[in-house]
């Protein structure tokens, strides 16, 4: 069994007469030699420790990061406080999402989704979704395998790291995937699943990746929390039927004739964008002071 | 074309704040440590490319040490490695190295235990992926995804089709298989990277092909 569009995906499903969630679990059981109650026991497992890295991420001040300190905090008491405009469901994608970018800042444990420099996103979006929705562990497997299909069609055909395509290919990608998620937790059809993760991708498209100081902190994990409230917007859009227009394919082949239009300076080697300011040079120039070999 | 892995999007489970600089490193650190076969007592690391320019931001230096010390990149002891390192006697420097026309994120580590040494030179590719390049001198390419055999062994004729043979029979297939020499008739590495485990009877029958000095296997990691 082969993924290598999202057309060919749902052509899959339509054929076996099976869910989106059953083919990414049956692909996975025939490409690891394993059993699919294997496949969605490690899914599990994956999903305990994004819930994980949500609570430790809000308990972990930042203690190892550089640049950034105390964000989970400062966003929960501003909301305790009163402080915040928006929903329950928003604020809370923005905290696990900022929450687990730091975390990982601070050489936190978490699940790299697609990336480590992403890895607030999904549990950011799809974690408070679910919540909300109140779903079961059972449908959560479901959407995360649903999830990894979104982003297995997006690396079949385009890039999955800044270093290759800028930010787009790790927020944008981590965004359509979380999108795509939630539609199917929802409960949408399988083409609101990829209308959904085209939309959140096609907010994404130029993205550079332009980290200060070679560090995955800023804008990285400000960027998370962004990039979570964008699927959400964009899962809520499909769901209300508005098409995406351009199919999900599409967007992942613009996204890499985008990436390889940007120069190297914005692609992961802080030489351009946010990385070359005078606020980026100034902290890249401090930190190699303090830590040269 | 490959199929690409849903644990590879969804996933690997490990200890930030970078996959290649850190995830990666860990598991450089950590075959070298399978390599080695024993606890690693000093270890003369130096960085080149991008580890050595951003080593610090992504404790690549850390993570290097914490699989040294036999920890992978999902371990939670990761942060602490350099005091659980030096707590355990693991004496380990780092020097900036260009090791010339290589991946930029690159290390070459000499690594001692008891009595033994070894030199190995690797990167970290991408999303925690690695590829081992050179070992004592030898031309190799492992990333940890299968099981080794590695022999050292005289570079003369009929010790690769000796060892593959015992392979065969105990009903390993090989999935790729590297040899190299530094001089002709000198020591020579043979490296068979295979698809199952390789048992203790096996490895024992390859030790008693005459020609061959030393073998040892190698888990995947």
């Amino acid at each position: 069994m082969q993924i290598t569009s999202a057309v060919q995906l749902l052509e899959l499903a339509a054929e076996r007469r099976q869910s989106l969630a059953g083919v990414l679990a049956e692909y996975e059981a025939f490409r690891g030699n394993t059993t699919v109650e294997a496949v969605r026991e490690r899914m599990g497992e994956t999903l305990a420790v994004m819930r994980t890295s949500v609570q430790k991420g809000q308990e972990d001040e930042g203690k190892l990061s550089h640049l950034i300190t105390g964000y989970g905090r400062m966003f929960a008491q501003a909301d305790a406080e009163g402080r915040l405009l928006g929903g329950a469901l928003f604020k809370k994608a923005i905290l696990y999402a900022l929450s687990v970018g730091q975390y990982n800042a601070s050489l936190g444990r978490i699940v790299a989704c697609p990336t480590a420099g992403s890895c607030g996103v999904v549990p950011g979006a799809l974690l408070a979704a679910a919540e909300e929705l109140g779903s079961s562990d059972e449908e959560l497997v479901d959407a995360l395998l649903v999830m990894g299909g979104v982003g297995i069609v997006s690396a079949a055909q385009g890039p999955i790291s800044g270093a290759e395509g800028g930010c787009q290919a790790e927020c944008g990608v981590a965004s359509s995937m979380a999108a795509g998620a939630i539609v199917y937790l929802a409960g949408g059809a399988a083409e609101q699943v990829f209308a959904a993760a085209s939309l959140a991708l096609q907010s994404h498209l130029g993205l550079v990746c332009d980290p200060l100081a070679s560090l995955v902190e800023v804008p990285c994990v400000t960027r998370n929390a962004t990039s979570a409230a964008i699927a959400l917007t964009a899962a809520n859009m499909a769901l209300a039927g508005i098409p995406a227009v351009v199919p999900f394919d599409e967007v992942v082949g613009a996204m890499k004739s985008i990436g390889k239009a940007l120069p190297e300076s914005l692609r992961e080697t802080s030489l351009g964008g946010l990385a070359a300011t005078p606020t980026g040079r100034r902290l890249a120039r401090e930190m190699r002071e303090r830590y040269s070999l | 074309m490959a199929q690409i892995g849903l644990f590879d999007i969804v996933g690997p489970i490990m200890v930030g704040p970078s996959s290649s600089h850190t995830a990666g490193a860990v598991r450089l650190g950590l075959a070298a440590r399978r390599i080695l076969g024993s606890e690693v007592k000093k270890a003369q690391i130096e960085l080149h490319g991008s580890f050595a320019a951003t080593y610090w931001g992504h404790r690549t230096d850390v993570a290097l040490v914490a699989g040294l010390m036999g920890m992978g990149m999902d371990d939670e002891r990761i942060p602490q490695a350099l005091e659980l390192a030096r707590a355990a006697g693991l004496e380990y420097s780092f020097t900036a190295a260009d090791l010339g026309d290589v991946h930029p994120n690159s290390v070459r580590m000499r690594v001692e235990g008891e009595g033994d040494a070894i030199t190995l030179c690797g990167s970290s590719i991408g999303g925690g992926r690695i590829n081992i390049f050179e070992l004592n001198g030898f031309q190799i390419s492992l990333d940890g995804s299968f099981w080794v055999l590695m022999t050292k062994h005289r570079d003369t004729p009929g010790v690769i089709a000796e060892v593959t043979k015992v392979l065969a029979i105990h009903g390993i297939n090989i999935a790729f298989l590297d040899v190299s020499r530094t001089t002709r008739g000198s020591d020579a590495l043979l490296l068979a990277q295979t698809d199952d485990p390789i048992p203790e009877l096996a490895v024992e029958h390859v030790r008693r092909i005459p020609q061959v000095l030393t073998v040892r296997t190698l888990p995947r990691f």
